[in-house]
């Protein structure tokens, strides 16, 4: 319950958050089921994967791209968007 | 020195406004209110203020409009009435939890169906818990003096909430009455700037409006409850400031005979004018009447309305809305739900009137009051909640 | 039957002196529904102290300009007022009513007016659908906008003991205005009739109103009306 978590005398009125970014600190990658790993030799550098990821988990490079597994949920969206065919999503293992 | 203007209550509303250095006003024209919107983008047009007036789309918009600016720190003022404050319903809850200091005049208007465009209370009744600091006024006078106080109220960092000041369609809105004005700059030091506590700024980013779960929403709840609590002592600083300056006292109620009466009515807005119109001549006649206007209807003035019914034997609570299958309208179950917690009993009915502008003619006003008086004297009550003014 | 009187003293000899004010019963009768007996003596301290005028006309014709300006030039002369149009959306050419209260006293009061003191007729030819004395008070006085002289306007009301007061005010509106605008010229008769403000309060107001040409020409239209009015007991 949330019995360790501050109460209402003193957080910041309105459900106001004072720090800039303190969505960084929600690491959402432990929700994936599948990862998606990326074939580099397939990669044409197109970039649709960068554009639609919706959680801004696809870091652009140079010709390719790498993939941000602190923030990537496994929604598939970049693999299913890549005209090469080179992202696969690969079932996690914990 | 102060000068006396013929304005409507309408009118009173806009000139408050332009008196208030406000930064932005964004709203969308509604019958009644149209003359505070008209008359106050014409003091835009004319370079009278340095507002910003976003014209809008609909009240829902201008709601929004409202919030976004006044987050960033700005003084905000609109308006609107019936289906426009219907519409702006869920922004209302957004503004006075996000603590925005807005003021809006609501000119009160029926809710359709049948379509009306007549007074009464049905608007601000069906959004009367959320959450905002709401004022009823008798007449054009207290409609210029509660805007002017409102600022205030809203902005100080012990409240930062929105302020709802009423005002009676038609009756009020479009009836020209003498006003005593403050001049420009009596008024402006008694409103100073906003000085804003927590604000959205490039420079030094917050984020307001996170998603807060099982978590963190109902500690903002009880926090808003906290500062509607505080309100009262704000409320009464800014009642004794500006008594001082312009001698015209305000508080949470105003009482007329209330030392001696035996029955009594409680009612909101300019019906209260007439009631004590009545109840002054039935006083001429040696009957014990008074009555009782909520001037702040939240935070309920419950220790107020105590100390007024203390001598009192009976009370008609007098409701221009309905609440459809609840026991009672909205003001009677407010009133009994105060006695009941201070353990006070107290005979009354509740009376249900003037609904889509019906007249409240002082023919009636005198046959509730000598009701009230019947009930005083026998302690038996015919009709717990009755129609009056309504065709069989 | 009107003055004006500022002194606290001498309200008392007033009411004495024009007595209809403490009869006069503000209830009106017929109405569905009324809640207390016809017989209802109660008579509102404020009423004996105020004064309720009705104004008919078209939309259009500047009726509730009228009750407002009449408002206007009252508080200038230090009274308390309120004037309201019959609520409602109005359309041009229709029959319009405007009201005006005066009063040496702040007004509480916010219900209509059932029972007028002074009935002003701005257009003639609302007088044929509309039943402009309805609710007049007995020693009332009904002003209207008519060619013809105030007699035959009270046989034709069939009214006793109301006054009557008639004016021209197409004529005057036609040769001054040179346009069919009658309500200023109204105003000038209602003044004539009972002096409610001061030809200088209103003449001031309708040049704060209507600055330049337009206002001279409605004080000139004021005037010539007050004069030209005619009356009977």
């Amino acid at each position: 319950m949330s019995e360790s978590k501050p109460g209402w005398k003193s957080i910041p009125i309105a459900g106001i958050l004072l720090e800039p970014g303190s969505a960084m600190k929600y690491k959402t990658g432990s929700w994936r089921a599948f990862r998606p790993v990326i074939d580099e030799e397939k990669c044409i550098g197109c970039f649709l994967c960068w554009i639609y990821c919706p959680d801004g988990a696809v870091i652009r490079e140079e010709k390719s791209v790498k993939i941000n597994y602190d923030y990537c949920k496994g929604c598939g969206i970049c693999a299913n968007e890549c005209p090469a065919k080179a992202i696969t999503m690969v079932e996690e293992k914990r | 020195m102060s000068k006396v203007l013929g304005l409507t209550g309408d009118g009173a509303v806009a000139y408050a406004v332009k008196q208030c250095n406000v930064d932005v006003v964004a709203a969308y024209p509604i019958t009644p209110q149209t003359l505070i919107v008209e008359e106050f983008s014409e003091y835009v047009h004319n370079g009278e203020v340095h507002t910003e007036f976003v014209c809008v789309e609909s009240e829902h918009s201008a709601m929004s409009a409202c919030i976004g600016a006044s987050l960033t720190g700005a003084r905000v003022f609109t308006a609107t009435a019936s289906q426009g404050l219907a519409l702006m319903h869920e922004m209302l809850y957004i503004a006075s939890t996000l603590r925005c200091p807005i003021v809006m005049g609501v000119v009160n208007r029926t809710l359709s169906a049948p379509i009306n465009i007549h007074c009464d209370h049905s608007d601000m009744m069906g959004s009367r818990d959320c959450g905002w600091i709401q004022v009823f006024v008798e007449n054009a006078q207290e409609a210029y003096d509660w805007v002017i106080q409102a600022f205030r109220i809203a902005e100080d960092p012990d409240v930062l909430l929105p302020v709802a000041v009423n005002l009676d369609g038609f009756i009020l809105s479009h009836s020209l009455e003498g006003v005593r004005v403050l001049d420009d700059e009596e008024a402006e030091k008694f409103v100073s700037t906003r000085k804003p506590v927590l604000t959205i700024d490039p420079d030094k980013p917050i984020t307001v409006g996170a998603i807060c779960f099982t978590d963190f929403y109902f500690e903002t709840k009880r926090q808003h409850v906290d500062a509607m609590d505080n309100s009262p002592k704000t409320i009464s600083k800014v009642n004794d400031e500006f008594a001082e300056l312009t001698g015209r006292r305000y508080g949470f109620i105003d009482t007329y005979e209330m030392e001696d009466a035996e029955a009594a009515i409680i009612c909101l807005g300019s019906t209260a004018g007439t009631a004590m119109a009545v109840a002054k001549s039935m006083r001429a006649k040696g009957k014990k009447v008074g009555v009782i206007k909520p001037w702040v209807y939240r935070p309920f003035p419950t220790e107020q309305i105590i100390k007024a019914v203390e001598n009192l034997k009976a009370l008609a609570v007098l409701d221009r809305a309905c609440s459809v299958g609840a026991p009672y309208g909205p003001l009677c179950s407010d009133v009994i739900a105060a006695l009941y917690r201070e353990g006070i009993k107290l005979n009354l009915f509740n009376v249900i009137y003037g609904l889509g502008g019906r007249d409240i003619r002082p023919t009636d006003i005198e046959a509730i009051f000598n009701e009230a008086l019947e009930v005083a004297k026998t302690g038996v009550i015919k009709e717990p909640l009755k129609f009056v003014g309504v065709r069989e | 039957m009107l003055l004006v009187i500022a002194s606290e003293t001498q309200i008392s000899v007033r009411i004495q002196d024009f007595g209809h004010f403490l009869g006069k019963v503000i209830f009106p009768i017929g109405i569905e529904n009324r809640l207390i007996s016809d017989e209802s003596e109660v008579v509102l301290e404020e009423i004996r102290l105020l004064i309720e005028i009705r104004w008919h006309g078209r939309g259009g014709q500047g009726v509730v300009t009228a009750s407002r300006l009449l408002a206007h030039a009252a508080l200038l002369d230090g009274k308390y007022v309120q004037a309201f149009p019959e609520f409602g959306p109005e359309r041009r050419g229709a029959p319009v009513i405007g009201y005006t209260r005066i009063s040496d006293e702040p007004i509480m009061i916010h219900s209509h007016i059932y029972n007028p003191d002074i009935v002003v007729v701005v257009d003639p030819t609302v007088m044929s659908s509309v039943d402009v004395t309805e609710g007049l008070v007995e020693d009332g006085i009904v002003v209207a906008n008519a060619e013809e002289s105030p007699d035959s306007l009270k046989d034709r009301l069939g009214i006793e003991r109301a006054k009557v007061y008639t004016v021209d005010a197409k004529r005057i509106a036609l040769d001054i205005l040179k346009r069919p605008i009658y309500n200023t010229a109204m105003l000038g008769a209602l003044i004539k009739a009972s002096p409610l403000v001061t030809l200088e309060s209103i003449s001031k107001v309708v040049m704060e109103r209507f600055p330049g040409t337009i206002g001279e020409k409605n004080v000139a239209v004021i005037k010539r009306a007050y004069e030209e009015a005619k009356g009977i007991e």
